[in-house]
C-alpha cells in the first residue's frame, strides 16, 4: 500500500517541471498501476454488460412500475423497437433472434467481475489517498467561482492546459464520484432487487424501490445514466487529445510536454 | 555492491512470488474441494461463464438456504394471470386430458426406499398448501398467483429419500422437458407440486395438471406437465450431463439470478 501512495499523480504545479527534466522511463505515472488495472476491466465488464442488457431488453421491451407487469397489463412505457420473443406485442411483424441465453450467463459473469474489481478499486481508492489527493475536489474549486468557471470552460470546449493535463479538473471529479459512490452502487442494488433469491433473503432490497417490475425500470435508467457517462467520458478523451489520454491509461506515460494537450 | 543487493532483492522476490503463486494456487484447488463437496458447484460450471455461475449458484446457498420467497396479499393477484406460450400438446397428453387426467400418474423412483405411483386424487389427499407469489420470466414479465398444492418435501418423505441423494430431477409430458434441483430447493417448505391456481384447478396453460413451483428461481424452472421425478446423486447421468435441458441450449441450470 505504500508504494500506491508514492505512484499517486504528482502536484499539478511540480509536475510538468519533472517529467520535462527526467528521462521518461522515471517519469511518475499519470495514473497509478491499480488505476489503469481496474480501469481497463471495468472497460470491458462495462460493454459486455451494456450489450447483454440490451439484448435481454429486447426480449421484453416494456418497462412497468410496482411488483407486477407482463403482455396484459399496461406498461408505464414501451420502447418502439422489434422483440426477440413472439409474444411480445411489439408492433413489428417479424421477431429478432433470440440470444438471451449466452445474454444472461455473460451478463452475471460481467458483473461478478466487475464488482469484485470495483471493491478493490474503492479499497485501493481509501488506502493510496488517490481519492482525498484526485477526486474529492480541491479546497481552492470549493467555490461557485471555481464551479462556474469549470462549467463555463467545458461548455466552450476549451481543451486543458498542460498542467490540467496532469489532474482531474472538478467537473471531472464530481462526475467520477458520482458515478463511483451513486450510479455503479444503483446499479448493483437495483441488479440485485430482480433476483427471487437474493430478495427472499433480503426483502427491503426490492420493496423499498417499490417492487420488482420497479427495480427493472430503475435499473434500465441508471444503465443509461452509466452510458451517457462513457459517451461523455469518451468525447473528452477524444478532446483532450486522444493519443496521450489513452496512453496515460494503458502505460502510465504521460506524454513528451510538446505532445502534452 | 548495489548490483549483489538489488540481485538478492530480486531472488528473494522471485522466492516470494513464487511462494505466493503456490499458495494461492493450493487455496484455490482447497477452495474449489470445498465448494465440490458442500454442493455449492453448479452442473453447468464447465465453460467460460462456470466462474460467473458458480458465485452465482454458491453465494445464493450461502445466504438464501432456507429464506422464503415474498409472499403477497390476494389483493395483489394479477387478474388475468399471464399464461406463456406452451409447445402443442402431445397425442398421450390429450388422451389423459379427454379421460380428466384420471389416468394421469405422477412416478417418482431413483434414490428412494419406496418407489410409487401416484394418481392426482393420492396427491390431493395430502394436506394442501398456498402460496401467493410472484412468476418471473427471464424475459422480464412477470405476475403474481395463488398457487396450490402439496410440498414436494411431503411427496419425498412418503418415498423415502435415501440419504446420499443430492438432486431431484424432474421431467414433463411435454418432449425434452426435464430440469432438477438440489435438495435445498427440494425440502424448501415453497417447493410445491401445483395442482391448483386462483381458486380453480391449475390450468392447462399453466402447466396443469401438475406443475413444479419454485417461486424462488425463474419461470422456466418451473416446469409445467410434471409426471415424473427421479432422485439422485448424480447430475452427469441426464442428458448431457448439465442437470436440465435448459443449460443444453445455453440457458442456466441455476435460475434463483
Amino acid at each position: 500500500m505504500a508504494e500506491l501512495e508514492s505512484i499517486g499523480a504528482p502536484l499539478v504545479t511540480s509536475a510538468p517541471a519533472s517529467a520535462s527534466s527526467v528521462p521518461a522511463t522515471v517519469v511518475t505515472p499519470r495514473h497509478a498501476l491499480f488505476v489503469r488495472v481496474t480501469h481497463w476491466i471495468t472497460t470491458l465488464c462495462f460493454l459486455a454488460l451494456l450489450v447483454t442488457g440490451a439484448e435481454l431488453v429486447i426480449s421484453h421491451p416494456r418497462f412497468y412500475w410496482g411488483e407486477t407487469g407482463n403482455d396484459l397489463t399496461t406498461p408505464l412505457f414501451k420502447l418502439n423497437i422489434p422483440s426477440s420473443r413472439s409474444m411480445v406485442p411489439s408492433g413489428y411483424s417479424y421477431v429478432l433472434p433470440d440470444q438471451n441465453g449466452w445474454s444472461r450467463y455473460l451478463h452475471f459473469q460481467s458483473a461478478w467481475i466487475v464488482i469484485l474489481t470495483g471493491l478493490l478499486y474503492v479499497i485501493s481508492l481509501f488506502f493510496s489517498g488517490h481519492l482525498r489527493k484526485n477526486l474529492f475536489p480541491r479546497k481552492a474549486d470549493l467555490s461557485w467561482r471555481a464551479f462556474s468557471s469549470s462549467i463555463a470552460d467545458h461548455l466552450r470546449f476549451k481543451r486543458p492546459n498542460a498542467a490540467e493535463a496532469w489532474s482531474y479538473n472538478l467537473l471531472q471529479r464530481l462526475a467520477y464520484l458520482f458515478v463511483i459512490f451513486v450510479l455503479f452502487p444503483l446499479v448493483i442494488w437495483t441488479g440485485l432487487a430482480m433476483s427471487p433469491a437474493f430478495v427472499s433473503a433480503f426483502p427491503l432490497t426490492v420493496t423499498s424501490l417499490g417492487g420488482q417490475q420497479s427495480a427493472r425500470t430503475l435499473h434500465f435508467f441508471v444503465s443509461l445514466a452509466l452510458l451517457l457517462f462513457l459517451l461523455v467520458h469518451v468525447a473528452m478523451v477524444f478532446l483532450a487529445g486522444f493519443t496521450n489520454r489513452m496512453r496515460a491509461m494503458i502505460t502510465g506515460r504521460p506524454g513528451t510536454p510538446t505532445e502534452r494537450t | 555492491m548495489s548490483d549483489l543487493s538489488s540481485r538478492k532483492l530480486s531472488r528473494r522476490k522471485l522466492i516470494r512470488t513464487g511462494l505466493a503463486a503456490t499458495a494461492g494456487a493450493a487455496g484455490l484447488g482447497v477452495a474449489a474441494h470445498l465448494a465440490q463437496k458442500y454442493g455449492l458447484v453448479p452442473p453447468d460450471h464447465r465453460g467460460i461463464y462456470g466462474l460467473g455461475e458458480t458465485l452465482t449458484y454458491a453465494s445464493q446457498r450461502l445466504l438464501t438456504r432456507h429464506s422464503l420467497a415474498r409472499e403477497f396479499s390476494s389483493s395483489q393477484i394479477s387478474k388475468p394471470p399471464f399464461a406463456n406460450q406452451i409447445e402443442p400438446l402431445t397425442d398421450e397428453f390429450k388422451r389423459l386430458q379427454a379421460g380428466g387426467f384420471a389416468d394421469w400418474r405422477l412416478s417418482v423412483n431413483g434414490m428412494v426406499a419406496r418407489p410409487a405411483l401416484f394418481s392426482l386424487e393420492q396427491l390431493k389427499s395430502y394436506p394442501s398448501h398456498t402460496q401467493i407469489t410472484m412468476l418471473q420470466c427471464e424475459e422480464g414479465w412477470s405476475y403474481i398467483a395463488e398457487w396450490v398444492g402439496v410440498p414436494l418435501s411431503r411427496v419425498l418423505d412418503v418415498v423415502g429419500v435415501l440419504p446420499q441423494a443430492r438432486y431431484v430431477v424432474y421431467f414433463s409430458m411435454e418432449p425434452d422437458t426435464w430440469d432438477s434441483i438440489d435438495m435445498a430447493d427440494a425440502l424448501h417448505p415453497q417447493t410445491f407440486l401445483t395442482y391448483g391456481m386462483n381458486g380453480h384447478e391449475l390450468p392447462v396453460g399453466h402447466g396443469g395438471p401438475l406443475r413444479m413451483r419454485l417461486p424462488r428461481q425463474l419461470g422456466y424452472k418451473n416446469v409445467k406437465f410434471i409426471t415424473h421425478l427421479t432422485v439422485t446423486d448424480d447430475l452427469k447421468k441426464f442428458g448431457k450431463g448439465l442437470g436440465a435441458a435448459a443449460p443444453e441450449f445455453g440457458y442456466a441450470w441455476y435460475a434463483g439470478i
